[in-house]
């Protein structure tokens, strides 16, 4: 004889058939492998003064020679006498996942005498860059995927003056953080002890409080509840300390990247030391497909709005459309 | 230690302290992460005539019953009616995944004594969720863009005759530009083997003579285990699926199936020997990505680059811009007729429609309904609307 239960009847009582078990959850896996078998792009800033490690420091966030001067000919150093943007772009590969790594230096920065304005041709770069992918993005016939080249993450390297910020730092920050995901950190921070570095980075957030200058991660950006919490224990350390080394010297039987010293190697990769590892974890192993979101979804899409508003008054006045239908429309 | 937030999933990787070791390999998870907290949205729609088992196919692929008020008309009301479009959505999750499907069903199709406009409200409805998502994508506000688009169309054709029927033919080739098309053959138990696998061929064939592009499943990659590869062997060679569905559950040889139950015998429809239903469920999950995909980059890019090259010019001033889409469409709005915004609104936007209980007023010829009803707790929260174009 046959029986017959109701609709979502209970499960099986053999081993097998699951009755209640669709199987959505393999839509993970094929998302994991198109990320993977596509790839990701990460284009990084970075802005300070010549001479406070910023190609090093690249180095040794992706443990090899990325840096414009692991590329350039040329052996010397000069300071330009105006800012340049150079881009480097390299391919890199951990356990199966492709990366294309794009390295933005910015020689010349706060070099000059009078540095009024430096920050203007890094705004235009950056704003540049917006505005390619916008174009791309509203083309009649726009390709499957539009090449990424905004600037996701821009670090800005602080001397390690140990007292407070500078004009010039302020004026650059407040006038980006409008527009890029910044990251400060304090360079060279090997110079500076635990007690003056921590009253250092207390001054250093109070600066930027007192600015209203809201570097990554952005208060207002959190999602929810658990990124509020991780993202707030990180606020609570921002600027971090870094020394970056590409040498590797032997301490107690390891291999590791320092600097050595006289009065003792400094582990760059230690957190009794400095803080790189805490740069490290944030840009790469945990925030950086959030810094991309940042960047696509808020600064992107603000530069965005602007554009089209730019251009639709425009149009419309020459055309005599009234601007209220416009506005209505939007939103 | 910072305490790393469980975004990095433990004992995937070696030690990270490992020379050399970045660790940017934990990207996929970080993206991963986010799509678990978002979810997913997918849209389905379901097209074939009255009695083919539509309805319970789409419950039994989903373990959902989408159906629960549902009123059979009879014949007499069938002669009044034309094509409609009813959506409904359901929320399922499993395992953390948060799943927003869409099941667009298209009661009428077929019905009428002269079939021959039944198609015009699919396509339209189509069509219009396109412009919708093109609007919002050109809009100002993107932050919830909702995508109501179609991924996919199952396609249910007649086991009872030779192959494909002339309505069959035209309407399939009037959406394969639109929309994936997924042909199924319903009721397959009235099918033995034989009969099965000659209609199949028979239908391959003449999709082939009229140059009807159905959806191809992608080959395997090269680098994807040999069991993957296998699956996708199987079904491509099983394309048209032959289904059975059903929702009741009948014990046969000791054990609980879902099934149905004849006097000769139980038809197992989890059974692979007995129908392709499995094959057609494994068929739209593993390949629920790539049917979007395809949804996005193709039908939908034809779709926009056709709509903008009608309506969109240069500037008199020479502007090196193009006239942004928002502007074109916004010309082009006014002197289109499409339904007002707050009917649309109301049928598929989940995120506007409040947990009220409003009494259902069905009018006599089944149009201009609106009401929403939700399930007991213990089911999949349903969330359901009538529009009629």
């Amino acid at each position: 004889t046959a029986t017959v239960g109701g609709p979502y009847g209970e499960k099986a009582s053999g081993p097998g058939v699951d009755f209640s078990y669709v199987g959505i959850d393999a839509i993970l896996e094929q998302m994991r492998r198109k990320a993977m078998k596509q790839g990701f792009e990460l284009n990084i800033m970075v802005v300070g003064q010549s001479g406070l490690g910023k190609s090093t420091l690249m180095n040794t966030l992706f443990k090899s020679k990325v840096s414009r001067k692991s590329v350039q000919a040329t052996a010397q150093e000069k300071i330009p006498k105006t800012i340049e943007i150079k881009s480097i772009s390299h391919d890199i590969e951990e356990k199966g996942v492709r990366m294309k790594l794009t390295v933005i230096d910015t020689p010349g920065f706060g070099d000059q005498i009078n540095n009024e304005n430096c920050w203007r041709p890094i705004m235009k770069f950056i704003n540049d860059q917006y505005e390619a992918y916008l174009q791309e993005e509203i083309n009649i016939n726009r390709k499957k995927r539009i090449p990424d080249s905004r600037v996701h993450c821009c670090i800005y390297f602080i001397p390690p003056t140990g007292h407070c910020l500078r004009p010039l730092d302020v004026e650059f920050m407040r006038r980006l953080s409008k527009v890029v995901n910044i990251v400060p950190v304090i360079a060279k921070a090997d110079t500076l002890t635990l007690e003056e570095r921590d009253f250092f980075k207390k001054k250093i957030r109070e600066e930027l409080r007192a600015n209203g200058i809201d570097v990554y991660p952005q208060k207002e950006f959190d999602e929810d509840a658990e990124d509020r919490m991780i993202n707030e224990k990180i606020r609570e350390m921002i600027p971090f300390a870094v020394v970056g080394s590409d040498q590797e010297y032997q301490v107690n039987g390891r291999r590791l990247l320092g600097r050595k010293t006289k009065w003792g190697t400094i582990e760059v990769e230690n957190i009794a030391h400095c803080e790189f590892a805490y740069l490290r974890d944030l840009l790469i192993r945990t925030h950086m497909q959030n810094i991309k979101d940042i960047t696509s979804s808020i600064h992107y899409e603000m530069y965005r709005v602007r554009r089209l508003n730019e251009n639709n008054t425009v149009v419309a006045h020459a055309n005599g459309m009234p601007e209220h239908h416009l506005a209505a429309h939007e939103m | 230690m910072l305490p790393l937030p469980n975004i990095i999933s433990k004992g995937q990787f070696p030690n990270p302290e490992t020379p050399g070791y970045v660790g940017f390999a934990n990207l996929p998870n970080q993206v991963h992460r986010k799509s678990v907290k978002k979810g997913f949205e997918f849209t389905l729609m379901v097209v074939g005539e009255s009695g083919l088992g539509k309805s319970t196919l789409i419950n039994s692929l989903f373990l959902t019953d989408l159906y629960p008020e549902r009123v059979i008309p009879g014949a007499a009301e069938k002669i009044e009616r034309t094509v409609q479009i009813e959506a409904s959505t359901v929320e399922i999750e499993e395992r953390g995944v948060k799943l927003r499907l869409t099941v667009v069903d298209t009661p009428g199709y077929g019905d009428a004594i002269n079939s021959q406009d039944c198609f015009s409200t699919i396509i339209s409805y189509i069509d219009d969720q396109f412009e919708r998502y093109l609007h919002d994508e050109s809009g100002l506000n993107r932050r919830h863009i909702v995508d109501n688009r179609v991924h996919c169309c199952f396609y249910f054709i007649s086991p009872l005759g030779h192959g494909l029927k002339p309505l069959d033919v035209q309407f399939m080739k009037a959406i394969h530009n639109k929309v994936n098309v997924v042909p199924v053959i319903a009721k397959a138990d009235t099918l033995t083997l034989r009969e099965s696998e000659r209609l199949k061929r028979r239908i391959l064939d003449e999709i082939d003579e009229h140059g009807i592009k159905i959806y191809h499943l992608p080959d395997a990659e090269s680098d994807e285990d040999e069991d993957f590869k296998e699956q996708t062997r199987i079904l491509k060679a099983s394309i048209p699926f032959a289904v059975v569905g059903s929702n009741q559950q009948i014990e046969a040889k000791g054990k609980k199936v879902r099934g149905r139950l004849y006097p000769w015998g139980v038809v197992e429809v989890e059974n692979l020997e007995h129908n392709d239903f499995l094959k057609l469920r494994i068929m739209l999950i593993t390949h629920m990505q790539d049917l979007q995909e395809v949804t996005q980059d193709l039908h939908y890019e034809n779709f926009r680059s056709d709509r903008l090259k009608r309506g969109g010019r240069l500037s008199s001033h020479g502007y090196i811009l193009p006239l942004s889409p928002a502007y074109v469409l916004v010309c082009q709005l006014s002197s289109l007729h499409l339904p007002p915004p707050q009917r649309t609104n109301l049928c598929l936007d989940t995120h506007r429609v409040t947990k009220q209980h409003r009494n259902a007023t069905v009018g006599h010829n089944g149009r201009h309904i609106c009401y929403s009803s939700e399930t007991e707790p213990k089911h999949p929260e349903l969330r359901r609307w009538k529009l009629s174009y």
